[in-house]
């Protein structure tokens, strides 16, 4: 599903080089949910940011379910962050102005779908994450640990094969925080690949599968 | 649908900001809608006025006789014979030196006959008009304007005064209200009418084949009309040769105005074209604005997957709706002044109203602003890389 190679990402702020990601190497199969863990400023953003082709490696080889990302044109990333992944943030990255319903219902006016297909989708979405009652909150009358509920709807409203969490409960308390690792783990249970960024031990033992990230050197954790 | 509700939402999250934009092109829209407005009723209802006099007057010019003049004999035969044609008269005119006692003046003598005075719309103020007998017997008769007999007789009750033309004595039958007309404030000479077979005895410049009349329609027929049946007896008379004449149903003081009238919307059009580009820039500057405040909604848009076309589309219809709101604005308030002033005036017989046209032209003209001024802020959202734009401001 998601094979890095070698991937390098370097960021130069003068003289100085930052290897935020240092000859990365790995191999996520579908259906997995792997959790990569490591300190701050260790690369876990910019692995993610590689992975949902926000952002494009300096080196090395990144191939999505078999295609190298490089040969894709600005347009077809466009296309493929709109079919194939999801994203959930640390800062949730709602559109304030929009309610929670049309937030969720965004992705998919993206896709083109039609207005009936849509709101069935959106309202199915809302209540997986339990929040078909927040359907026209917008997001700054919704708590922290609702508003990323509503991200969780927006990434999964798609159907993506991919769901990238970066750090999903940093803002959030441990009673939240349970709640929306909670709706992860039920989302890999119904077919869904999970990559989880976390910097929290405990969260990371979430998933099944455990990665460590320092100084972007990626190491495998058998558990 | 769905952009141009989420551009209206866009506008609507920030009114003030919108209103203040959209000045510009309100300004810029009523500036062209009414002053364009203003010059085009005037000149409508001044043309009308002037057309009252002979728009419904047909001119022919023969330019080729196909060696069978037209005599006046004809002309009579003409009328007769067609139920469209109520008046025919020739004209020539020719300078002359008009003489009274001691006065002298410069005369522009025209030659008609009777039914000039129908068809050009003059009215008789004192004893009569030339008549068929005049013409007939070449009489020696003359009818003057108040203006001229004022002039060189000094009185307008001259009937029976002998003013002499050329050394020859004229006898004076009646005089016809002055004409206000813009081509006589032009010239300085005087007027007087005589018999058309009068001015050919007198002038040189001036024979028996009739080179220009005058027609005018009979009652209950239009102008269209009598053209066309004008037309046929002159195809008739000159052997199918359409280029042996000329009609023309168009006065010429209204082709002067309206070419006055088109030299000043185009003058004041491309004024207002400039206040509505000024305005344009207005939009640009606010959509820059815009974009770089929404930097980071435009990355979680593409993170979530708007494409380069979706974004441009989404700021672009932002641009053009800001555009037409302030157009539609403009004419509102363009309509609602015109309606005032029409108001003001009531009592002239100026009328002012929106004219379609312009309206349309605006309409149009502030659609490409849009697209032209929000084509580059529109164009550097879209380009945004959405990993830059995400992390913009934290
Ligand atoms: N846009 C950038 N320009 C320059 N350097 C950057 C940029 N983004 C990240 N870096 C650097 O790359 C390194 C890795 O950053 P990254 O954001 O991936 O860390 P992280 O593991 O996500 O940290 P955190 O847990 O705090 O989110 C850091 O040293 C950071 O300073
Ligand atoms: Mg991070």
């Amino acid at each position: 599903m998601i094979e890095l190679r070698d991937v390098s990402k370097i960021y130069k702020i003068g003289e100085e080089r930052v290897r935020a990601l240092d000859h990365a190497n790995l191999h996520v199969y579908p259906h997995e949910f792997v959790s990569v863990i490591g300190p701050s400023g260790s690369g876990k953003s910019t692995l993610m940011n590689i992975i949902g082709c926000l952002d494009t490696a300096d080196d090395g080889q990144y191939l999505l379910e078999g295609t190298p990302i490089e040969d894709y044109t600005e347009n077809e990333l466009a296309q493929i962050r709109s079919r194939k992944i999801g994203f959930v943030f640390q800062s949730f990255n709602l559109i304030p102005k929009l309610s929670a319903e049309e937030n969720v219902e965004l992705p998919l006016i993206y896709q083109k779908v039609r207005k009936n297909e849509r709101m069935k989708r959106v309202h199915e979405a809302l209540e997986r994450v339990g929040l078909e009652n927040r359907a026209k909150h917008q997001p700054t009358e919704l708590s922290g640990g609702q508003q990323q509920r509503v991200a969780i709807a927006r990434a999964l409203v798609t159907r993506p094969s991919l769901i990238l969490a970066d750090e999903p409960t940093g803002n959030l308390d441990s009673h939240t925080s349970r709640e929306i690792l909670g709706i992860l783990r039920e989302l890999h249970n119904q077919g869904n690949t999970i990559v989880l960024i976390t910097h929290d031990n405990d969260i990371a033992r979430q998933a099944k599968r455990i990665v460590h990230i320092l100084d972007g050197k990626l190491t495998e954790v058998t558990g | 649908m769905m952009a141009l509700k989420m551009a209206l939402r866009s506008i609507g999250a920030n009114k003030m900001r919108a209103g203040l934009t959209m000045l510009g092109i309100i300004i810029g829209v009523l500036a062209l809608v009414v002053l364009v407005s203003l010059v085009n009723s005037t000149t409508d209802s001044i043309t009308s006025e002037v057309s009252s006099l002979g728009s419904s007057l047909l001119t022919v010019l023969v330019k080729d006789d196909h060696g069978s003049p037209l005599k006046l004999d004809n002309l009579q035969s003409w009328i007769d014979e067609n139920p469209a044609i109520a008046a025919i008269s020739p004209y020539a005119s020719s300078n002359s030196t008009g003489k009274y006692g001691q006065e002298n003046a410069g005369f522009s003598l025209t030659g008609v006959t009777g039914d000039y005075l129908e068809i050009n719309g003059q009215k008789l103020v004192q004893g009569r008009y030339i008549n068929l007998a005049d013409v007939r017997n070449s009489s020696r008769v003359c009818v003057l304007d108040e203006t001229s007999a004022k002039d060189l007789i000094g009185f307008v009750d001259c009937i029976g005064e002998e003013v002499s033309f050329d050394g020859v004595k004229y006898k004076v039958i009646g005089v016809i209200e002055a004409e206000d007309s813009i081509a006589s404030f032009f010239s300085s000479s005087l007027n007087a009418y005589i018999p058309y077979s009068s001015l050919v005895r007198l002038s040189t410049s001036t024979g028996t084949a009739i080179t220009t009349l005058y027609a005018g329609p009979a009652d209950g027929y239009t102008v269209a009309q009598a053209e066309e049946s004008l037309k046929e007896l002159l195809l008739d008379r000159f052997d199918d040769d359409e280029d042996a004449f000329r009609i023309s149903s168009v006065n010429i003081i209204e082709e002067a105005m309206n070419k006055v009238s088109s030299a000043l919307t185009v003058l004041l059009g491309s004024i207002a074209a400039i206040s509505l580009i000024v305005g344009g820039i207005g939009i640009m500057n606010i959509m820059l604005v815009t974009v770089t405040e929404r930097t980071r909604e435009i990355g979680i848009r593409k993170a979530i997957g708007a494409s380069h076309r979706t974004i441009l589309v989404q700021f672009l219809i932002e641009a053009v709706m800001l555009c037409m709101m302030g157009c539609a604005l403009g004419i509102f308030f363009s309509w609602a002044i015109l309606q005032i002033v029409s108001i003001i005036t009531i009592d002239t017989s100026l009328s002012f109203h929106l004219q379609g046209n312009v309206v349309l032209w605006s309409v149009i003209f502030c659609f490409v602003i849009g697209l032209v001024f929000g084509l580059y802020p529109a164009n550097k959202a879209a380009k945004m890389k959405p990993i830059d734009a995400l992390h913009y401001g934290g």
